[in-house]
């Protein structure tokens, strides 16, 4: 065979097989919604219990993806979990705005809700949200059902 | 006396083995990078390692993701979740069976005809008759093949899973009915970028190195003759085979069991 046939052939196998490679990724894959969040700044937030909150995690305000979780810190001067949340640059939130550890789905990932406040000072790079709300935790939740049927029996 | 020693001398023999086996796949890997110096040889056996795969890779890869598409189907409509087909098919090619099979393909079509190349070429004595020219035979005639394997091998991967996934859309959205939209979100949703499809061609990439380790080590220490270049072939489909699976076997469980 010729060698420009060869080597044609070859490109062409190439090609094909990083065109696939990149289908999978793009297509098939998240990577455009993993890697494609463009400048972001970052915030953190303090949570007590962060459940099964993975770094990653999606930042959602109105159920639609603002941010990602970056880092997840333990402090143990507060002996309280540090979250560094990722939020894009086009995105500007109140200062008071809240953040929430809420699941998708009933048994689905966690992720984290964000819900803007009334401040008209806006929040910066490196700021801190303070009001948070920890995850659900399904035992305690057990358990607080279970002691208030418990109390309700005993008094009665 | 003479009979106690001999399991002792067949574990000698097995290490010694072992070691041999390590030594070549190393001397392989040196200079398979120093073959990259002459593209021609390798863009040569790219072309005959990885174009005269594609057609039995990518049917196959099409085939399979219909049947996946089907199956996944009958399964999930008992649960309603037909949606979910897409993340089905998806993850089960991209994780397991696009490297697997491919693999498997691979060590079949690519490796036996390796193994008889090189096999024929010790039989005719081409091998002595360089080593005579003092030309490296490992250097001229199995490192560039060497290269090649590795190179092929995550790219016929791809193109496996990415047929499979073409063929599972065709079945599921065209054929039964499925909601395009979801198909393809949830799929979105489900399949992670780096820690499905980038284990995928991690896995990929490992078994190119077996099957080409494997292929030319049996070729190359092969009997010079029809017969032995025959169980040769059979030898490197076996072992490729094997090998290819238990490797699979200990890198999901690296790579999968972390979660």
């Amino acid at each position: 065979m010729k060698r420009s046939g060869v080597d044609l052939l070859v490109g062409l196998f190439v090609l094909l097989g990083f065109g696939a490679l990149v289908f999978l990724a793009l297509r098939a894959g998240n990577m455009s919604s993993a890697v494609g969040l463009g400048p972001t700044y970052e915030t953190t937030a303090r949570f007590d219990n962060i459940g099964g909150l993975k770094p990653r995690a999606a930042v959602r305000s109105a159920g639609v993806v603002v941010g990602r979780v970056s880092a997840i810190r333990f402090d143990d001067k507060a002996y309280q979990a540090e979250v560094v949340l990722a939020l894009d640059q086009r995105y500007r939130f109140p200062k008071d705005s809240s953040v929430k550890i809420l699941t998708s789905g009933l048994l689905g990932e966690q992720y984290i809700g964000l819900e803007p406040g009334g401040d008209p000072e806006l929040l910066a790079a490196g700021d801190r949200i303070t009001m948070t709300q920890s995850a659900v935790v399904l035992e305690s939740l057990i358990g607080q059902f279970l002691y208030g049927r418990a109390s309700e029996e005993g008094g009665k | 006396m003479r009979t106690l020693l001999l399991p002792l001398q067949w574990l000698v023999e097995f290490v010694g083995s072992v070691g041999k086996g390590a030594r070549f796949f190393v001397h392989l890997c040196w200079l398979a990078v120093a073959a990259l110096r002459r593209p021609r040889l390798v863009i040569d056996q790219i072309h005959f390692i990885g174009n005269y795969s594609l057609s039995i890779i990518l049917v196959s890869g099409l085939l399979i993701g219909f049947v996946l598409g089907l199956q996944g189907y009958y399964t999930l409509r008992r649960y309603g979740s037909e949606e979910a087909l897409g993340v089905l098919v998806t993850l089960s090619l991209v994780r397991e069976l696009g490297p697997v099979v491919t693999a498997l393909l691979f060590a079949g079509r690519a490796g036996t005809s390796l193994t008889a190349e090189v096999g024929l070429m010790k039989a005719g004595e081409q091998i002595d008759a360089m080593e005579m020219m003092a030309v490296d035979p490992v250097a001229r005639v199995l490192a560039p093949r060497f290269a090649a394997a590795v190179f092929s091998m995550p790219l016929l991967a791809a193109l496996f899973s990415a047929l499979g996934v073409l063929g599972g859309y065709l079945v599921g959205v065209a054929m039964i009915g499925i909601d395009a939209g979801a198909f393809w979100s949830q799929m979105q949703a489900g399949v992670d970028w780096l820690d499905d499809v980038g284990n995928g061609v991690a896995k990929s990439v490992v078994f190119g190195f077996t099957v080409a380790f494997v292929a030319l080590y049996v070729g190359f220490n092969a009997q010079p003759t029809p017969e032995g270049v025959a169980r040769a072939t059979t030898t490197t489909v076996v072992a490729a085979s094997l090998a290819i699976l238990g490797l699979d076997f200990v890198m999901t469980a690296l790579m999968f069991s972390a979660n």
